[in-house]
């Protein structure tokens, strides 16, 4: 899969929680879900389990302390993806 | 863990607690009751001469029972550190009927999911007649004291 493709699954899962539409609009590699998107901490959770969900992945507590921006959501669910 | 632990673990204290005991728990679901007594300040105000149930109390009932009781007993024997509590996160509900003065509500929870310190819940309250008084959606997370 490739990132243009992920990138724009990604946004699919945020956008029930992000605040900031022209962030979600502009998404990029570099987008952070709390500082950019707006996306609470408890909401977090939810981006998470959607997650977990399309990909058909599980995402550890580690994992999830680190997935705060779409570079690092990537990099989580492509090493999954690619444990499996 | 025994309904009366967890209980005694509850972080509330008159006039803001909420439960009066539980009828069952599980990892999965719980079951609770509260009686909102005649005598109880709420009904001085709201409403004026026409003493109702506020929504946001009928809101704590479901959130105390639901989140905070369920919580407790999945966290087990596992120790909240002495900076970290529990914080509403969101709610939908709809309200369906009113709730009086002397009348006694049970919660009826079911978990959605606990990950990540996070706990979700279906949740309806209904009156002595079993009726659905209101009934939606409440989550509530493992948050650190903000004024600490």
């Amino acid at each position: 899969m490739d990132k243009e493709t992920l990138i724009t699954q990604l946004r699919e899962i945020v956008k029930p929680y992000a605040k900031n539409e022209e962030a979600l609009l502009n998404i990029n590699e570099n987008t952070d879900f709390v500082n950019d998107l707006k996306i609470n901490s408890a909401n977090l959770v939810d981006v998470i389990l959607d997650v977990e969900e399309q990909f058909n992945i599980v995402i550890d507590n580690e994992s999830m302390e680190r997935m705060l921006n779409v570079k690092s959501a990537i990099e989580i669910i492509e090493a999954k993806l690619g444990a499996q | 863990m025994t309904t009366q632990a967890i209980l005694q673990k509850l972080p509330f204290a008159p006039p803001f607690l909420f439960v009066d005991g539980l009828d069952y728990i599980d990892s999965e679901k719980v079951q609770g009751y509260f009686t909102f007594r005649e005598d109880m300040d709420c009904y001085k105000g709201h409403f004026k001469g026409y003493p109702v149930t506020p929504g946001v109390l009928l809101t704590e009932v479901m959130a105390q029972t639901g989140l905070v009781c369920l919580g407790i007993y999945l966290l087990g024997d596992e120790v909240l550190a002495e900076n970290m509590t529990f914080g509403l996160t969101s709610t939908e509900i709809a309200f369906l009927r009113p709730v009086f003065p002397g009348e006694k509500v049970t919660v009826y929870a079911e978990k959605v999911y606990f990950r990540f310190g996070k706990l979700k819940c279906r949740v309806t309250l209904k009156n002595e007649a079993q009726q659905d008084v209101c009934s939606g959606t409440i989550a509530g997370m493992i948050i650190s004291k903000p004024h600490e």
